[in-house]
């Protein structure tokens, strides 16, 4: 069962991954990565929240493992960081290293401290 | 062959270069069911992975960093390589970057890992963890990229 639910959700946040950054890139022109930056943190949030949510076996495997944990890449931030290192943007790619990092953590905090207050 | 690659950023897609801009249009079922299919076994094999080597909230999550890191080493590989191909099969990218490595590789439990040590009152490992990560991924996509760019171009000569 949980298996089926990990693979449910990875199957769903997978091809989203791909249509965020598809949509993102198609409203700039800008080398830096904002879509990966985006799913990235948005799936910290969400993973923190679930992390402050008492929420059962299921959900987690079905949202925190499958779904947060294909939505969100290291491989494809730190390719990136590679290729703009590589292009000549030292600078965009120092940010990207920093602002993913506390981006991420921010966000993971947020979740965390929202569900929190919310379950009380 | 060894004609230089377009110059991507992103390996998931990067609409900069033309084959990218195309794909989803031309066939976006296969593509978008590639992915998924690969999402699902990268997913699993974390998952796998992270439950035969738990950690505790204040150990060190060594599932996910060697997941993180090996998943940084695969992409450098990969990309390497579909680089020599002049781009490769089509669902190549699409299956094993963005969806088997995308789904192995995880940023959120990255993230919430490092905010639950400082949550458990453990900040030494949560920097730990933190830096190691960080730095073991950037090394391993720069040698597993350089190391595989190099022995292509050694073989194609």
């Amino acid at each position: 069962m949980t298996v089926l639910l990990i693979a449910l959700g990875a199957a769903v946040g997978a091809p989203l991954r791909y249509l965020t950054d598809r949509a993102v890139q198609s409203r700039h022109r800008s080398a830096f990565p904002w879509g990966t930056l985006l799913v990235n943190v948005v799936g910290s949030l969400l993973l923190g929240a679930l992390a402050g949510w008492p929420a059962s076996a299921a959900v987690s495997a079905l949202l925190g493992t499958g779904f947060c944990g294909a939505l969100t890449t290291y491989s494809t931030f730190s390719y990136e960081t590679l290729r703009l290192t590589r292009g000549g943007h030292r600078l965009l790619a120092l940010a990207n290293v920093l602002g993913s990092v506390a981006a991420g953590l921010a966000a993971a905090t947020a979740g965390y401290a929202l569900a929190g207050a919310l379950t009380g | 062959m060894s004609e230089p690659f377009e110059p991507r950023t992103d390996p998931d897609v990067d609409l900069g270069v033309p084959a990218d801009r195309r794909e989803l249009t031309a066939r976006p079922a296969t593509i978008l069911a590639t992915i998924s299919a690969g999402g699902v076994l990268g997913a699993l094999a974390r998952a796998g992975l992270q439950h035969a080597v738990p950690h505790a909230p204040t150990g060190f999550p060594w599932a996910t960093f060697t997941v993180n890191t090996s998943g940084c080493l695969l992409i450098g590989v990969l990309m390497a390589v579909l680089g020599h191909l002049g781009g490769g099969h089509p669902l190549a990218r699409p299956f094993l970057g963005v969806g088997v490595l995308g789904g192995f590789t995880t940023f959120s439990t990255y993230a919430v890992d490092v905010q639950q040590a400082i949550v458990a009152g453990v900040p030494g490992t949560a920097l730990a963890y933190l830096a190691a990560t960080l730095l073991g991924a950037l090394v391993a996509v720069g040698l597993g990229d350089a190391v595989t760019a190099g022995l292509l171009r050694r073989a194609a000569r």
